[in-house]
């Protein structure tokens, strides 16, 4: 497939067919239906958007010899995309109802921004990872955690407007489709430990490597990360003593997930070495 | 069009809460031995190929399919005569239709369209019922067995692809609802019950019926709430306890007659402090309120009461009756559909025996 579709061009399929699930999903809520043929029709989009975008990451991955991290294009389509396997990972064991339709306009969202913005993507990251495979494991484990993050930013927003229905008893729009408040914060809490734990590995994984040689890493994207990683540690200690909770704890999840998205671009544009993308695409 | 006198014809006798007044209802209802004795004169009396009967609180109605529109007339007799009434009294009441129209009607039933409370489903259990009797007593045949698994069909149809039998329409099944809507699954729930009244004690046994088995009652008088308690398989509780029982409870339903507030803003406050993040849904069932309306302002707090409650059901219920006009046109197709395989059993001179002409 490689050779008959450059790698822009896969995951600008992949996006339309996120985009397409995630229309049919809301022409499903607007018939008032929540299950049998849409429900699979959302599912084939969403499965077959994932499809196409991981090859699209593959092909890729195969032209700069290594995982797709080199820039901001790379790193929204990857957080994209981890969502969207998150989703099909945890998704069906949470059972909860318009998380398909959330991850699909949330997916399609970050895809057509990246792709939306061709100064993204014409230059990467020269020999980011240093043939280090350590090194690319912890990055791609820490963008990944920022897809857990994503998910986690998604069902704090159907907490909020659940809550918000219940608050001001306007039970009308997507009320009944959404899943209980206990339900999503229990999730909230479940998603948020699963990021932080990611998080940490991936970092711990960095420091092994970091103390041996210190100028490998910029300042401005470590500060960025331990903060971030330190902002969400902070929110799952809080919210594990009961010091954080409901609306309060959906409102800062959602915060620190778009300050964490809105670091990406600046914390990537101050690495030093930057190259042409590979002719692949 | 009216019945033709002389040929075979498919139809409908009795009466309903919407043709008959409660008094001439009650005169109609049926009991066991009553119904038993109808059916045996029923099948004894000349001209009745098919039939099936159906008995409920809000209808007696006989379905059937006679040799000729003549001898309908004598069903209704035969009707009247068994339950006590006036044949003209029945007759002023009674809902007589046949063919196309007797089909429709079974169908509206069956799919609670013609209900008191548009869009309940227990009807459809009601007409199953009835079917399975008239089978077992062999009182149906090729007209009606084709009739009534179709109505069976039309009814599971409008259930799954219309929004007639969807949101609940009295105050303690939305409240059910809702609390569904806050908490899930609610088996685990502790519910809190204010006062011994009956609409405290309907919410409450309205949360049973959805799995909730931690029932609370808390009463001014020990007395009072150690009886209602034992009407749930509750416990009882004493009001003066209320800070204590407000920490532990999900979801309190309070129904005092207190003249000022039960449960206040400050004392929701304290009870949310010691909860983490387990919400708390306050149902004020109370006329004056019984909770401070402060206390919505609370996170996580959920106040609901008598009005809020009536809203949403009245909501529903005007939902459900909108959805009814697209349901009946569904149903119109369905008898339109249907008409082609029973038609040949009804045509002139057939004895009942003809196999239909699909």
């Amino acid at each position: 497939m490689s050779t008959l579709l450059s790698d822009r061009t896969l995951l600008w399929i992949g996006a339309l067919l996120y985009l397409a699930g995630f229309a049919i999903g809301c022409l499903t809520l607007a018939w008032r239906k929540n299950s049998g043929a849409p429900h699979a029709i959302l599912k084939t989009l969403l499965t077959g958007g994932l499809f196409f975008q991981t090859t699209g990451l593959y092909v890729r991955g195969i032209a700069v010899g290594g995982c797709p991290l080199g820039n901001t294009f790379e790193l929204f389509q990857f957080v994209a995309w981890s969502a969207m396997v998150l989703y099909f990972i945890v998704g069906s064991a949470f059972r909860v109802s318009l998380l398909g339709l959330f991850t699909a306009g949330y997916a399609a969202a970050l895809a057509f921004i990246s792709l939306l913005v061709p100064q993204w993507d014409l230059v990467r990251g020269l020999k980011i990872f240093g043939q280090n495979p350590w090194i690319e494991f912890h990055a791609a484990l820490a963008v990944f955690s920022y897809g857990v993050f994503g998910l986690l930013a998604i069902t704090s927003s159907m907490h909020l407007l659940q809550t918000a229905s219940l608050k001001n008893k306007q039970l009308d729009g997507l009320f009944w489709f959404l899943p209980s408040v206990v339900q999503l914060d229990q999730i909230n809490f479940r998603l948020l430990l699963a990021g932080v734990a990611l998080l940490t590995l991936s970092l711990s994984v960095g420091a092994a490597w970091w103390v041996r040689n210190t100028e490998s890493v910029d300042v401005a994207k470590l500060t960025v990360t331990v903060s971030i990683w330190l902002a969400y540690l902070a929110t799952l200690l809080l919210r594990g003593r009961g010091r954080l909770v409901s609306v309060r704890f959906a409102w800062v999840c959602i915060v620190l997930f778009a300050l964490a998205l809105l670091s990406l671009q600046p914390v990537n544009a101050s690495r030093h070495l930057t190259a042409p993308v590979p002719a692949a695409r | 069009m009216p019945m033709d006198p002389l040929n075979p014809v498919l139809f409908l006798v009795g009466a309903t809460h919407r043709t008959a007044p409660l008094h001439l209802r009650e005169k109609l209802s049926l009991d066991e031995a009553k119904a038993a004795q109808l059916a045996a004169r029923l099948r004894a009396t000349p001209g009745m190929r098919e039939f099936a009967l159906l008995n409920t609180c809000n209808r007696v109605e006989l379905y059937g399919v006679a040799s000729s529109g003549h001898a309908v007339h004598s069903f209704r007799q035969v009707l009247a005569e068994i339950t006590g009434c006036e044949p003209g009294e029945l007759e002023a009441v009674s809902v007589l239709q046949h063919n196309h129209a007797a089909i429709t009607h079974l169908f509206e039933v069956a799919a609670g369209l013609d209900s008191q409370i548009v869009g309940e489903a227990e009807i459809l259990g009601q007409v199953k019922e009835a079917y399975a009797t008239a089978q077992e007593k062999k009182w149906v045949g090729p007209v009606l067995n084709r009739v009534f698994q179709k109505t069976f069909q039309a009814a599971k149809h409008i259930r799954t692809h219309t929004a007639v039998g969807q949101g609940q329409i009295s105050i303690a099944t939305v409240a059910v609802d809702l609390a569904g809507k806050i908490f899930g699954d609610l088996t685990e729930t502790h519910i809190l019950v204010i006062g011994a009244g009956e609409i405290g004690l309907k919410t409450a046994q309205a949360f049973q019926s959805r799995g909730a088995n931690s029932i609370t009652v808390a009463s001014r008088t020990f007395a009072n709430a150690e009886q209602a308690a034992a009407l749930t398989g509750g416990w009882a509780a004493s009001l003066a306890d209320l800070p204590e029982l407000l920490a532990k409870a999900d979801i309190v339903a309070s129904s005092t007659s207190a003249s000022d507030a039960v449960i206040t803003a400050a004392m929701a406050d304290a009870a949310m402090k010691t909860r983490r993040a387990r919400p708390l849904f306050l149902i004020d069932l109370a006329l004056p309120r019984d909770v401070e309306p402060a206390a919505a302002e609370l996170s996580n707090v959920f106040l609901y009461n008598l009005d809020d409650l009536a809203t949403i059901a009245e909501g529903n219920l005007a939902q459900r009756r909108a959805e009814a006009a697209k349901c009946r046109a569904i149903l119109t197709e369905r008898t339109a559909a249907l008409w082609p395989q029973v038609e040949p059993y009804l045509q002139p001179g057939d004895n009942g025996t003809t196999p239909p002409q699909v």
